[in-house]
């Protein structure tokens, strides 16, 4: 019985990203469902009724919901290529913890940047750079937090690349000039396909959140 | 393995250990527990988890591992030999840990905001939160758990251990507040399921007493006042 694959995403959710990454690594075919995130459809109400956000991963008709909950389920299901969590244990629990820690601190710090102003948005930018540098410790000498290949951390973070031209910007600073050896790391990333092919551009991302800031009477 | 290669760094109240401590017990593996001090946060607590600063840390040989969730995932894969913690299926592994970081993530904040309530309207708005939180969790049981008497089904597994942890605490909430949460009428399942969770094997002796965790309450709930007041 042939799979079907159904990811509901919105284009520049990092969170979606990750799983467009996850199923091009794998050689997954699935069709792409772009959610208008203001006018939900009745089929993203009906798979996520709990949270009612994207993405969601509907396998044969079963919903999956939450990125990395999604991430670890198409990892165990297509589990014969491009492996996303190492056998080993305790590293399997350090690519958790790291894919966790950029849930709680990236995006949380991120969205501040360019949500707040004055000392909170000095504070979030410090804590975002701060994280920089804690992942690039983390990082090391490997080329990728999976090691010689892409991997759970590497999958969960790199989305987020997307939308530093619309932190730089507004919180003022260049990530390459304060972390060039991240910037590194994202190179390598966006030298494969299935990222490259799964991020939008920079630009598209700082026009669409300048277009919704007007709208929203933020400027 | 030497009782002393597994150690869990944690403190009795903490709902958070508790998951450490119930998986352990699930595997039949002896642990050392070492009581965190606290202000000011131990050297061992600084090291092992410089990143959060937060317990509890399960340290196996010298390894540490943090996260609750992530160091019961730990445990049911080191101690494959044992009962099983997560299911086998990756449908129903999925659906648990959705459930899972439902209660992390919006269940047990609500429960911490009725004791955070500065006034009577928002205690209520929190108490109605928490209310339709057991609902939904009501829901989730019925599903999971295919008539049997846990999340997981004949044995307790990841998600009643996720879930079940906060027992204490909602109990506790129930007396300091004059409500009923765990109400048989609304939700019969989850009555049961409590019962027969606080009384399983692998629970009953870190389940902490009602009564104690009150006291502990108190205090949490003055210090939050103070907080909140000085704003």
């Amino acid at each position: 019985m042939a799979d079907e694959v159904v990811l509901l995403d919105f284009w520049p959710s990092p969170f979606g990203m990750r799983l467009r990454i996850a199923l091009a690594e794998k050689g997954i075919e699935y069709v792409y469902k772009d959610e208008d995130v203001r006018n939900k459809s009745p089929l993203l109400l009906q798979m996520n009724p709990v949270h009612k956000k994207i993405p969601v991963l509907i396998h044969n008709g079963k919903p999956v919901c939450e990125s990395l909950i999604a991430l670890q389920y198409i990892d165990e299901v297509w589990n014969d290529k491009a492996p996303l969590l190492p056998p080993d244990s305790y590293l399997r629990a350090q690519a958790r913890f790291w894919a966790d820690f950029v849930d709680k601190k990236i995006y949380e710090f991120g969205r501040k940047i360019w949500t707040t102003k004055g000392e909170e948005q000095d504070a979030a930018k410090k804590e975002f750079l701060d994280c920089m540098g804690v992942l690039e410790g983390e990082l090391g000498d490997k080329p990728f937090f999976g090691g010689e290949t892409l991997g759970f951390v590497d999958v969960a973070l790199i989305p987020f690349y997307s939308w530093f031209l619309l932190y730089e910007k507004f919180g003022n600073f260049s990530v390459e000039a304060l972390h060039p050896k991240f910037i590194a790391w994202v190179k390598r990333c966006m030298e494969k396909e299935s990222v490259s092919k799964s991020l939008p551009e920079q630009e598209k991302v700082y026009d669409f959140v300048m277009f919704m800031r007007k709208k929203l009477g933020m400027e | 393995m030497a009782k002393s290669d597994v150690k869990v760094l944690g403190a009795w109240p903490s709902p958070y250990v508790m998951r450490a401590r119930i998986a352990l017990n699930i595997k039949s593996v002896e642990y050392e527990l070492l009581e965190e001090t606290f202000a000011p946060k131990s050297q061992l607590l600084l090291q092992s988890n410089p990143v959060h600063k937060k317990i509890p840390v399960l340290i196996h040989g010298d390894k540490p591992v943090c996260e609750s969730l992530i160091i019961v995932e730990y445990i049911d894969e080191v101690w494959a030999s044992g009962p099983s913690i997560l299911p086998s299926n990756p449908l129903d592994r999925a659906t648990a840990r959705f459930w899972a970081a439902y209660v992390d993530e919006k269940w047990f904040p609500s429960l911490r905001g009725i004791g955070a309530a500065q006034e009577d309207e928002a205690r209520k708005a929190a108490i109605e939160q928490v209310a339709e939180g057991l609902s939904q969790m009501e829901e989730a049981f019925q599903k999971t758990s295919k008539g049997k008497d846990f999340f997981s089904g004949d044995k307790i597994g990841y998600l009643d251990i996720a879930f079940g942890c906060f027992l204490g605490w909602l109990r506790v909430t129930e007396k300091m507040n004059g409500v009923k949460f765990l109400d048989e009428a609304k939700i019969p399942g989850l009555v049961k399921w409590a019962e027969k969770f606080s009384a399983d094997p692998a629970v009953k002796d870190v389940m902490p007493e009602t009564d104690k965790l009150a006291e502990v309450a108190k205090i949490i709930m003055a210090r939050l006042r103070a907080a909140g007041a000085s704003k």
